[in-house]
Protein backbone atom coordinates (compact mmCIF):
# COMPACT_ATOMS: atom_id res chain seq x y z
CA UNK A 1 0.00 0.00 0.00
CA UNK A 2 1.34 3.42 -0.78
CA UNK A 3 0.94 6.19 1.79
CA UNK A 4 1.57 9.79 0.92
CA UNK A 5 1.92 13.01 2.82
CA UNK A 6 -0.08 15.73 1.14
CA UNK A 7 -0.16 19.44 1.82
CA UNK A 8 -3.13 21.29 0.44
CA UNK A 9 -5.31 24.30 1.11
CA UNK A 10 -8.85 23.49 2.20
CA UNK A 11 -11.26 26.39 2.35
CA UNK A 12 -8.36 28.80 2.70
CA UNK A 13 -6.41 26.85 5.34
CA UNK A 14 -3.21 25.03 4.58
CA UNK A 15 -3.13 21.51 6.04
CA UNK A 16 -0.94 18.41 5.90
CA UNK A 17 -2.34 14.87 6.01
CA UNK A 18 -1.25 11.33 5.39
CA UNK A 19 -3.43 9.47 2.90
CA UNK A 20 -3.53 6.14 1.07
CA UNK A 21 -3.05 6.54 -2.66
CA UNK A 22 -6.45 4.97 -3.32
CA UNK A 23 -8.41 7.31 -1.04
CA UNK A 24 -10.88 9.31 -3.10
CA UNK A 25 -11.02 13.05 -2.56
CA UNK A 26 -14.69 12.89 -1.54
CA UNK A 27 -13.96 10.33 1.19
CA UNK A 28 -11.01 12.41 2.37
CA UNK A 29 -13.23 15.49 2.60
CA UNK A 30 -16.10 13.76 4.37
CA UNK A 31 -14.29 11.27 6.58
CA UNK A 32 -10.83 12.70 7.27
CA UNK A 33 -11.82 16.38 7.35
CA UNK A 34 -15.37 15.79 8.60
CA UNK A 35 -16.75 18.25 6.06
CA UNK A 36 -19.97 16.41 5.32
CA UNK A 37 -21.60 19.13 3.23
CA UNK A 38 -20.10 17.45 0.17
CA UNK A 39 -22.42 14.55 -0.69
CA UNK A 40 -22.06 11.20 -2.42
CA UNK A 41 -25.02 10.52 -4.67
CA UNK A 42 -24.10 7.89 -7.19
CA UNK A 43 -20.58 6.57 -6.83
CA UNK A 44 -20.41 6.40 -10.63
CA UNK A 45 -19.34 9.91 -11.72
CA UNK A 46 -22.89 10.68 -12.84
CA UNK A 47 -24.69 12.93 -10.36
CA UNK A 48 -22.48 15.87 -9.31
CA UNK A 49 -23.57 15.74 -5.63
CA UNK A 50 -19.86 15.53 -4.76
CA UNK A 51 -18.86 18.70 -6.65
CA UNK A 52 -16.05 20.76 -5.10
CA UNK A 53 -13.58 23.23 -6.55
CA UNK A 54 -10.07 21.98 -7.24
CA UNK A 55 -7.81 24.94 -8.01
CA UNK A 56 -10.93 26.98 -8.72
CA UNK A 57 -12.62 24.54 -11.09
CA UNK A 58 -15.74 22.55 -10.29
CA UNK A 59 -14.98 18.82 -10.40
CA UNK A 60 -16.55 15.58 -9.19
CA UNK A 61 -14.59 14.77 -6.04
CA UNK A 62 -15.57 11.09 -6.27
CA UNK A 63 -13.45 10.88 -9.41
CA UNK A 64 -10.19 12.39 -8.15
CA UNK A 65 -7.77 10.82 -5.67
CA UNK A 66 -7.02 12.83 -2.53
CA UNK A 67 -3.30 12.48 -3.27
CA UNK A 68 -3.88 14.42 -6.50
CA UNK A 69 -4.86 17.46 -4.42
CA UNK A 70 -1.32 17.73 -3.08
CA UNK A 71 -0.14 21.32 -3.58
CA UNK A 72 -3.57 22.42 -4.73
CA UNK A 73 -6.50 24.26 -3.24
CA UNK A 74 -9.84 22.64 -2.50
CA UNK A 75 -12.99 24.57 -1.79
CA UNK A 76 -16.12 22.91 -0.43
CA UNK A 77 -19.62 24.18 0.32
CA UNK A 78 -18.53 24.91 3.90
CA UNK A 79 -16.40 27.83 2.62
CA UNK A 80 -19.44 29.78 1.48
CA UNK A 81 -20.98 30.84 4.76
CA UNK A 82 -17.71 30.71 6.64
CA UNK A 83 -18.16 34.24 7.95
CA UNK A 84 -21.61 33.36 9.30
CA UNK A 85 -23.53 35.07 6.49
CA UNK A 86 -25.15 33.21 3.65
CA UNK A 87 -23.40 33.53 0.31
CA UNK A 88 -25.67 35.10 -2.36
CA UNK A 89 -26.02 31.65 -3.93
CA UNK A 90 -27.21 30.16 -0.64
CA UNK A 91 -29.52 33.12 -0.19
CA UNK A 92 -30.86 32.54 -3.71
CA UNK A 93 -31.64 28.86 -3.02
CA UNK A 94 -33.40 29.96 0.18
CA UNK A 95 -35.38 32.81 -1.38
CA UNK A 96 -36.33 31.02 -4.60
CA UNK A 97 -36.96 27.57 -3.11
CA UNK A 98 -34.07 26.10 -5.09
CA UNK A 99 -34.20 22.91 -3.07
CA UNK A 100 -36.56 20.31 -1.70
CA UNK A 101 -34.64 17.42 -0.14
CA UNK A 102 -31.39 19.36 -0.49
CA UNK A 103 -29.26 16.40 -1.44
CA UNK A 104 -28.06 17.90 -4.71
CA UNK A 105 -27.79 21.44 -3.36
CA UNK A 106 -24.11 21.65 -2.30
CA UNK A 107 -23.04 20.32 -5.69
CA UNK A 108 -25.42 22.62 -7.54
CA UNK A 109 -24.08 25.60 -5.64
CA UNK A 110 -20.44 24.71 -6.30
CA UNK A 111 -21.14 24.30 -10.03
CA UNK A 112 -23.06 27.59 -10.08
CA UNK A 113 -20.20 29.31 -8.26
CA UNK A 114 -17.73 28.15 -10.92
CA UNK A 115 -20.07 29.53 -13.59
CA UNK A 116 -20.59 32.92 -11.93
CA UNK A 117 -16.85 33.36 -11.37
CA UNK A 118 -16.29 32.99 -15.11
CA UNK A 119 -19.50 34.55 -16.34
CA UNK A 120 -21.19 37.00 -13.93
CA UNK A 121 -24.15 37.64 -16.23
CA UNK A 122 -25.17 34.27 -17.69
CA UNK A 123 -28.26 33.64 -19.79
CA UNK A 124 -30.79 31.05 -18.65
CA UNK A 125 -29.40 28.70 -21.27
CA UNK A 126 -25.85 29.16 -19.96
CA UNK A 127 -27.02 28.44 -16.42
CA UNK A 128 -28.78 25.25 -17.51
CA UNK A 129 -25.65 24.24 -19.42
CA UNK A 130 -23.41 24.87 -16.41
CA UNK A 131 -25.47 22.68 -14.08
CA UNK A 132 -26.00 19.94 -16.65
CA UNK A 133 -23.55 17.69 -14.77
CA UNK A 134 -25.64 17.94 -11.58
CA UNK A 135 -28.74 15.83 -11.17
CA UNK A 136 -31.72 16.85 -9.06
CA UNK A 137 -34.53 14.37 -8.45
CA UNK A 138 -36.88 16.85 -6.74
CA UNK A 139 -37.14 20.34 -8.10
CA UNK A 140 -37.44 20.01 -11.86
CA UNK A 141 -34.57 22.52 -12.05
CA UNK A 142 -36.64 25.67 -12.69
CA UNK A 143 -36.30 26.88 -9.13
CA UNK A 144 -32.59 26.13 -9.17
CA UNK A 145 -32.17 28.25 -12.28
CA UNK A 146 -34.09 31.09 -10.59
CA UNK A 147 -31.91 30.77 -7.49
CA UNK A 148 -28.77 31.12 -9.59
CA UNK A 149 -30.24 34.10 -11.46
CA UNK A 150 -31.01 35.70 -8.09
CA UNK A 151 -27.43 35.15 -6.93
CA UNK A 152 -25.95 36.43 -10.18
CA UNK A 153 -27.90 39.65 -9.79
CA UNK A 154 -26.91 40.04 -6.13
CA UNK A 155 -23.26 39.47 -6.95
CA UNK A 156 -23.38 41.97 -9.79
CA UNK A 157 -24.83 44.58 -7.45
CA UNK A 158 -21.91 43.99 -5.11
CA UNK A 159 -19.28 44.06 -7.81
CA UNK A 160 -20.71 45.74 -10.89
CA UNK A 161 -19.55 44.16 -14.15
CA UNK A 162 -17.18 46.46 -16.00
CA UNK B 1 -16.70 1.10 -4.90
CA UNK B 2 -13.21 1.78 -3.63
CA UNK B 3 -10.36 1.12 -6.06
CA UNK B 4 -7.81 -1.58 -5.35
CA UNK B 5 -4.43 -0.68 -3.90
CA UNK B 6 -1.73 0.78 -6.08
CA UNK B 7 1.55 2.67 -5.90
CA UNK B 8 1.32 6.28 -6.93
CA UNK B 9 3.90 8.51 -8.60
CA UNK B 10 3.52 12.08 -9.75
CA UNK B 11 6.47 12.91 -11.98
CA UNK B 12 7.19 16.56 -12.70
CA UNK B 13 9.02 16.04 -15.99
CA UNK B 14 8.29 13.98 -19.08
CA UNK B 15 11.66 12.22 -18.71
CA UNK B 16 10.77 11.13 -15.21
CA UNK B 17 7.36 9.92 -16.41
CA UNK B 18 8.99 7.91 -19.21
CA UNK B 19 11.50 6.24 -16.93
CA UNK B 20 8.75 5.31 -14.45
CA UNK B 21 6.82 3.79 -17.34
CA UNK B 22 9.94 1.86 -18.42
CA UNK B 23 10.53 0.63 -14.90
CA UNK B 24 7.00 -0.58 -14.19
CA UNK B 25 6.04 -1.85 -17.64
CA UNK B 26 2.55 -3.23 -18.00
CA UNK B 27 1.84 -3.05 -14.25
CA UNK B 28 1.58 0.71 -14.66
CA UNK B 29 -1.05 3.00 -16.08
CA UNK B 30 -0.90 6.68 -16.85
CA UNK B 31 -3.41 8.79 -14.93
CA UNK B 32 -4.55 11.79 -17.00
CA UNK B 33 -7.96 13.34 -16.26
CA UNK B 34 -8.96 10.09 -14.58
CA UNK B 35 -12.54 10.40 -15.82
CA UNK B 36 -12.44 7.02 -17.54
CA UNK B 37 -9.69 5.33 -15.52
CA UNK B 38 -10.92 6.12 -11.99
CA UNK B 39 -14.50 4.90 -12.66
CA UNK B 40 -12.98 1.74 -14.20
CA UNK B 41 -10.79 1.26 -11.10
CA UNK B 42 -13.78 1.75 -8.81
CA UNK B 43 -15.66 -0.99 -10.64
CA UNK B 44 -12.41 -3.02 -10.53
CA UNK B 45 -12.50 -3.27 -14.30
CA UNK B 46 -8.98 -1.86 -14.18
CA UNK B 47 -6.62 -2.92 -11.39
CA UNK B 48 -3.30 -1.25 -12.14
CA UNK B 49 -0.52 -1.83 -9.60
CA UNK B 50 1.08 1.50 -10.33
CA UNK B 51 -0.39 4.84 -11.36
CA UNK B 52 1.79 7.46 -12.99
CA UNK B 53 -0.10 10.73 -12.57
CA UNK B 54 0.87 13.15 -15.34
CA UNK B 55 -1.31 16.03 -14.10
CA UNK B 56 1.79 17.92 -12.99
CA UNK B 57 3.15 17.96 -16.55
CA UNK B 58 1.56 21.32 -17.28
CA UNK B 59 3.90 21.61 -20.29
CA UNK B 60 1.40 19.26 -21.99
CA UNK B 61 -1.50 21.71 -21.57
CA UNK B 62 -1.76 24.00 -24.60
CA UNK B 63 -3.74 24.68 -27.76
CA UNK B 64 -1.87 26.64 -30.42
CA UNK B 65 -1.29 26.97 -34.13
CA UNK B 66 2.09 26.43 -35.70
CA UNK B 67 3.24 25.61 -39.22
CA UNK B 68 -0.23 25.19 -40.61
CA UNK B 69 -1.31 22.89 -37.80
CA UNK B 70 -3.38 23.10 -34.68
CA UNK B 71 -1.35 21.41 -31.97
CA UNK B 72 -3.04 20.25 -28.81
CA UNK B 73 -1.06 19.13 -25.79
CA UNK B 74 -2.23 15.75 -24.51
CA UNK B 75 -3.14 17.15 -21.06
CA UNK B 76 -5.36 19.93 -22.43
CA UNK B 77 -8.68 19.78 -20.57
CA UNK B 78 -11.85 19.54 -22.59
CA UNK B 79 -13.09 22.75 -20.96
CA UNK B 80 -10.01 24.62 -22.23
CA UNK B 81 -10.68 23.36 -25.72
CA UNK B 82 -14.31 24.42 -25.37
CA UNK B 83 -13.27 27.94 -24.32
CA UNK B 84 -10.47 28.39 -26.90
CA UNK B 85 -11.24 31.25 -29.31
CA UNK B 86 -8.82 29.78 -31.82
CA UNK B 87 -10.82 26.54 -31.87
CA UNK B 88 -14.16 28.35 -31.96
CA UNK B 89 -13.09 30.50 -34.90
CA UNK B 90 -11.23 28.07 -37.12
CA UNK B 91 -11.90 24.50 -36.06
CA UNK B 92 -15.67 24.20 -36.04
CA UNK B 93 -15.78 20.43 -35.99
CA UNK B 94 -13.53 20.36 -32.94
CA UNK B 95 -15.52 23.12 -31.21
CA UNK B 96 -18.77 21.23 -31.86
CA UNK B 97 -17.22 18.09 -30.38
CA UNK B 98 -15.66 19.62 -27.26
CA UNK B 99 -18.95 20.97 -25.99
CA UNK B 100 -20.87 17.68 -26.21
CA UNK B 101 -18.33 15.52 -24.40
CA UNK B 102 -19.66 14.38 -21.04
CA UNK B 103 -20.77 17.26 -18.77
CA UNK B 104 -19.04 20.47 -17.61
CA UNK B 105 -17.70 18.89 -14.40
CA UNK B 106 -16.14 15.96 -16.25
CA UNK B 107 -14.80 18.34 -18.93
CA UNK B 108 -12.94 20.31 -16.25
CA UNK B 109 -10.76 17.23 -15.61
CA UNK B 110 -10.93 15.11 -18.76
CA UNK B 111 -8.10 15.50 -21.26
CA UNK B 112 -7.93 15.29 -25.04
CA UNK B 113 -4.98 12.89 -24.87
CA UNK B 114 -6.82 10.63 -22.43
CA UNK B 115 -9.90 10.60 -24.62
CA UNK B 116 -7.86 9.25 -27.55
CA UNK B 117 -5.54 7.00 -25.54
CA UNK B 118 -8.59 5.35 -23.97
CA UNK B 119 -9.71 4.47 -27.53
CA UNK B 120 -13.30 3.88 -26.52
CA UNK B 121 -15.42 3.91 -29.69
CA UNK B 122 -18.09 5.66 -27.57
CA UNK B 123 -15.75 8.60 -26.98
CA UNK B 124 -16.29 11.58 -29.26
CA UNK B 125 -12.74 12.65 -30.15
CA UNK B 126 -11.80 9.52 -32.13
CA UNK B 127 -14.37 10.21 -34.88
CA UNK B 128 -13.45 13.88 -34.95
CA UNK B 129 -9.73 13.20 -35.22
CA UNK B 130 -10.40 10.64 -37.98
CA UNK B 131 -12.34 13.29 -39.89
CA UNK B 132 -9.53 15.85 -39.43
CA UNK B 133 -6.88 13.33 -40.53
CA UNK B 134 -5.00 14.13 -37.33
CA UNK B 135 -1.58 12.89 -36.30
CA UNK B 136 -0.85 11.46 -32.88
CA UNK B 137 2.55 12.24 -31.41
CA UNK B 138 3.93 9.67 -28.99
CA UNK B 139 7.09 9.85 -26.92
CA UNK B 140 8.94 6.70 -25.93
CA UNK B 141 12.44 5.71 -24.83
CA UNK B 142 13.57 5.83 -28.47
CA UNK B 143 12.19 9.32 -29.00
CA UNK B 144 9.19 10.80 -30.73
CA UNK B 145 6.96 8.92 -33.15
CA UNK B 146 4.21 10.27 -35.39
CA UNK B 147 1.20 7.98 -35.81
CA UNK B 148 -1.34 8.83 -38.54
CA UNK B 149 -4.82 8.65 -37.04
CA UNK B 150 -5.88 6.05 -39.63
CA UNK B 151 -3.33 3.68 -38.06
CA UNK B 152 -3.99 4.63 -34.43
CA UNK B 153 -7.13 2.71 -33.42
CA UNK B 154 -6.55 -1.02 -33.55
CA UNK B 155 -9.48 -2.46 -31.59
CA UNK B 156 -11.90 -1.96 -28.73
CA UNK B 157 -9.92 0.16 -26.19
CA UNK B 158 -6.80 -0.66 -28.20
CA UNK B 159 -4.40 1.53 -30.11
CA UNK B 160 -0.96 1.74 -31.65
CA UNK B 161 0.72 3.20 -28.53
CA UNK B 162 3.42 0.97 -27.05
CA UNK B 163 3.32 0.21 -23.33
CA UNK B 164 6.29 2.50 -22.71
CA UNK B 165 4.99 5.41 -24.77
CA UNK B 166 3.17 8.54 -23.69
CA UNK B 167 0.80 10.34 -26.02
CA UNK B 168 2.09 13.91 -25.91
CA UNK B 169 0.39 15.83 -28.69
CA UNK B 170 -2.38 15.78 -31.26
CA UNK B 171 -1.81 17.64 -34.50
CA UNK B 172 -4.56 18.68 -36.93
CA UNK B 173 -3.95 20.16 -40.37
CA UNK B 174 -5.44 23.65 -40.60
CA UNK B 175 -8.50 23.42 -42.87
CA UNK B 176 -7.83 25.06 -46.25
CA UNK B 177 -10.09 27.59 -48.01
CA UNK B 178 -13.69 26.50 -48.69
CA UNK B 179 -13.47 23.83 -46.00
CA UNK B 180 -15.99 23.20 -43.30
CA UNK B 181 -16.70 20.71 -40.57
CA UNK B 182 -19.42 19.73 -38.14
CA UNK B 183 -20.15 17.25 -35.37
CA UNK B 184 -23.67 16.12 -34.69
CA UNK B 185 -24.44 13.83 -31.77
CA UNK B 186 -27.66 12.38 -30.44
CA UNK B 187 -27.51 11.29 -26.82
CA UNK B 188 -30.19 10.21 -24.34
CA UNK B 189 -29.32 13.03 -21.94
CA UNK B 190 -26.49 15.48 -21.34
CA UNK B 191 -23.37 13.65 -20.25
CA UNK B 192 -24.21 10.41 -21.95
CA UNK B 193 -22.26 8.74 -24.70
CA UNK B 194 -23.64 8.99 -28.24
CA UNK B 195 -26.41 6.80 -29.59
CA UNK B 196 -24.89 7.86 -32.88
CA UNK B 197 -22.67 10.79 -33.78
CA UNK B 198 -21.09 11.94 -37.03
CA UNK B 199 -17.93 13.97 -37.57
CA UNK B 200 -17.50 15.55 -41.00
CA UNK B 201 -14.67 17.61 -42.47
CA UNK B 202 -14.95 18.51 -46.17
CA UNK B 203 -13.84 20.90 -48.91
CA UNK B 204 -16.07 22.39 -51.60
CA UNK B 205 -15.38 23.89 -55.01
CA UNK B 206 -18.58 25.74 -55.74
CA UNK B 207 -21.26 23.06 -55.40
CA UNK B 208 -18.83 20.20 -55.91
CA UNK B 209 -17.34 18.35 -52.98
CA UNK B 210 -13.62 17.88 -53.60
CA UNK B 211 -12.58 16.21 -50.34
CA UNK B 212 -14.42 14.66 -47.41
CA UNK B 213 -13.63 12.59 -44.36
CA UNK B 214 -16.32 11.22 -42.08
CA UNK B 215 -15.82 9.64 -38.63
CA UNK B 216 -18.47 7.69 -36.71
CA UNK B 217 -18.94 7.53 -32.93
CA UNK B 218 -20.22 4.50 -31.02
CA UNK B 219 -21.22 2.67 -34.17
CA UNK B 220 -18.51 -0.02 -34.27
CA UNK B 221 -16.11 -1.82 -31.88
CA UNK B 222 -13.18 0.21 -33.26
CA UNK B 223 -13.59 3.91 -34.09
CA UNK B 224 -14.16 4.01 -37.86
CA UNK B 225 -14.43 6.18 -40.94
CA UNK B 226 -17.46 6.01 -43.21
CA UNK B 227 -15.37 5.50 -46.33
CA UNK B 228 -18.24 4.53 -48.62
CA UNK B 229 -20.11 7.65 -47.61
CA UNK B 230 -16.99 9.70 -48.36
CA UNK B 231 -16.78 8.12 -51.82
CA UNK B 232 -20.43 8.94 -52.45
CA UNK B 233 -19.56 12.63 -52.03
CA UNK B 234 -16.13 13.23 -53.48
CA UNK B 235 -16.27 14.67 -57.01
CA UNK B 236 -20.04 15.04 -56.87
CA UNK B 237 -22.20 18.12 -57.23
CA UNK B 238 -24.04 18.13 -53.91
CA UNK B 239 -27.78 17.54 -54.32
CA UNK B 240 -30.33 16.10 -51.90
CA UNK B 241 -29.93 12.75 -53.69
CA UNK B 242 -26.17 12.75 -53.16
CA UNK B 243 -26.63 13.54 -49.46
CA UNK B 244 -29.16 10.73 -49.16
CA UNK B 245 -26.78 8.33 -50.90
CA UNK B 246 -24.01 9.29 -48.46
CA UNK B 247 -26.36 8.85 -45.49
CA UNK B 248 -27.42 5.43 -46.72
CA UNK B 249 -23.81 4.41 -47.29
CA UNK B 250 -22.85 5.37 -43.73
CA UNK B 251 -25.89 3.54 -42.34
CA UNK B 252 -24.91 0.40 -44.26
CA UNK B 253 -21.20 0.39 -43.45
CA UNK B 254 -21.39 1.11 -39.71
CA UNK B 255 -21.53 -1.81 -37.31
CA UNK B 256 -23.51 -0.86 -34.20
CA UNK B 257 -24.68 -3.26 -31.53
CA UNK B 258 -28.07 -3.29 -29.84
CA UNK B 259 -28.02 -1.97 -26.27
CA UNK B 260 -29.96 0.30 -23.90
CA UNK B 261 -29.40 3.14 -26.36
CA UNK B 262 -31.34 1.41 -29.13
CA UNK B 263 -31.66 -1.39 -31.64
CA UNK B 264 -29.34 -1.89 -34.58
CA UNK B 265 -32.00 -0.74 -37.06
CA UNK B 266 -32.68 2.41 -35.08
CA UNK B 267 -28.99 3.27 -34.82
CA UNK B 268 -28.46 2.72 -38.54
CA UNK B 269 -31.39 4.92 -39.51
CA UNK B 270 -30.33 7.60 -37.05
CA UNK B 271 -26.87 7.46 -38.63
CA UNK B 272 -28.38 8.00 -42.09
CA UNK B 273 -30.25 11.09 -40.88
CA UNK B 274 -27.38 12.52 -38.81
CA UNK B 275 -24.91 12.04 -41.66
CA UNK B 276 -27.10 14.19 -43.89
CA UNK B 277 -27.45 16.83 -41.17
CA UNK B 278 -23.74 16.96 -40.41
CA UNK B 279 -22.91 17.18 -44.12
CA UNK B 280 -25.42 19.98 -44.64
CA UNK B 281 -23.95 21.95 -41.75
CA UNK B 282 -20.35 21.36 -42.87
CA UNK B 283 -21.20 22.46 -46.44
CA UNK B 284 -22.86 25.64 -45.14
CA UNK B 285 -19.74 26.40 -43.14
CA UNK B 286 -17.46 25.63 -46.09
CA UNK B 287 -19.41 28.05 -48.24
CA UNK B 288 -19.56 30.69 -45.55
CA UNK B 289 -15.84 30.53 -44.86
C1 LIG C 1 -20.17 10.69 -16.69
C2 LIG C 1 -19.18 10.63 -17.82
C3 LIG C 1 -19.63 10.88 -19.10
C4 LIG C 1 -18.75 10.85 -20.17
N1 LIG C 1 -19.22 11.14 -21.40
C5 LIG C 1 -18.37 11.19 -22.44
C6 LIG C 1 -18.81 11.55 -23.74
O1 LIG C 1 -20.00 11.83 -23.95
N2 LIG C 1 -17.91 11.58 -24.75
C7 LIG C 1 -16.59 11.30 -24.56
O2 LIG C 1 -15.81 11.37 -25.50
N3 LIG C 1 -16.14 10.96 -23.34
C8 LIG C 1 -16.98 10.90 -22.29
N4 LIG C 1 -16.52 10.56 -21.06
C9 LIG C 1 -15.13 10.13 -20.94
C10 LIG C 1 -14.23 11.29 -20.63
O3 LIG C 1 -14.16 12.19 -21.71
C11 LIG C 1 -12.87 10.71 -20.27
O4 LIG C 1 -12.29 11.63 -19.49
C12 LIG C 1 -11.93 10.35 -21.38
O5 LIG C 1 -12.42 9.23 -22.07
C13 LIG C 1 -10.54 9.94 -20.84
O6 LIG C 1 -9.79 11.06 -20.59
P1 LIG C 1 -9.05 11.26 -19.20
O7 LIG C 1 -8.12 12.39 -19.39
O8 LIG C 1 -10.02 11.33 -18.12
O9 LIG C 1 -8.16 9.92 -19.15
P2 LIG C 1 -7.92 8.86 -17.99
O10 LIG C 1 -9.19 8.35 -17.47
O11 LIG C 1 -6.94 9.40 -17.04
O12 LIG C 1 -7.17 7.73 -18.87
C14 LIG C 1 -7.87 6.90 -19.78
C15 LIG C 1 -6.89 5.88 -20.38
O13 LIG C 1 -5.95 6.49 -21.24
C16 LIG C 1 -4.61 6.31 -20.78
N5 LIG C 1 -3.92 7.60 -20.99
C17 LIG C 1 -4.40 8.81 -20.64
N6 LIG C 1 -3.59 9.80 -21.06
C18 LIG C 1 -2.56 9.18 -21.69
C19 LIG C 1 -1.39 9.67 -22.35
N7 LIG C 1 -1.13 10.98 -22.45
N8 LIG C 1 -0.55 8.75 -22.91
C20 LIG C 1 -0.81 7.43 -22.82
N9 LIG C 1 -1.90 6.91 -22.21
C21 LIG C 1 -2.76 7.77 -21.64
C22 LIG C 1 -4.75 5.94 -19.32
O14 LIG C 1 -3.67 5.14 -18.88
C23 LIG C 1 -6.06 5.16 -19.30
O15 LIG C 1 -5.85 3.85 -19.72
C24 LIG C 1 -17.37 10.56 -19.95
C25 LIG C 1 -16.92 10.31 -18.66
C26 LIG C 1 -17.81 10.34 -17.60
C27 LIG C 1 -17.30 10.06 -16.22
S1 LIG D 1 -21.06 11.00 -6.18
FE1 LIG D 1 -19.64 11.95 -7.51
S2 LIG D 1 -20.78 12.20 -9.31
FE2 LIG D 1 -22.20 11.19 -8.02
S1 LIG E 1 -33.49 18.97 -4.04
FE1 LIG E 1 -33.64 16.83 -3.85
S2 LIG E 1 -32.21 16.15 -5.31
FE2 LIG E 1 -32.28 18.23 -5.70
Amino acid sequence: MSKHTITLTVNGQEQTHEVDARLLLVHFIRENLNLTGTHIGCDSTSCGACTVHLNGRAVKSCTVFAVQANGKSVETIEALAAAGNLHPLQEGFWEKHGLQCGYCTPGMIMSAKDLLEKNPDPTEEEIRWAISGNLCRCTGYNKIVEAIQYAAEKLREKEPVA
Amino acid sequence: MIPGEFDYYSPTTLDEALSLLQEHGDDAKILAGGQSLIPAMRYRLAVPEVLIDINNLTELEYVREDNGHLTIGAMTRESDLEESTLVKEKYHLLADTAEVIADPLVRNMATVGGNLAHSDPANDHPATMLAYNAKIIALGPAGTRVIPIDDFFTGLFENALEENEILTQIRLPRPGPNSGGAYIKVERKVGDYAISAIAVQLTMDGDTCTAARIGLTNLSPTPMRAKNAEQALIGQVITPDVLEAAGQAAAAECNPSADLRGSVDYKRDLTRVLTKRALTKAIERAKGA
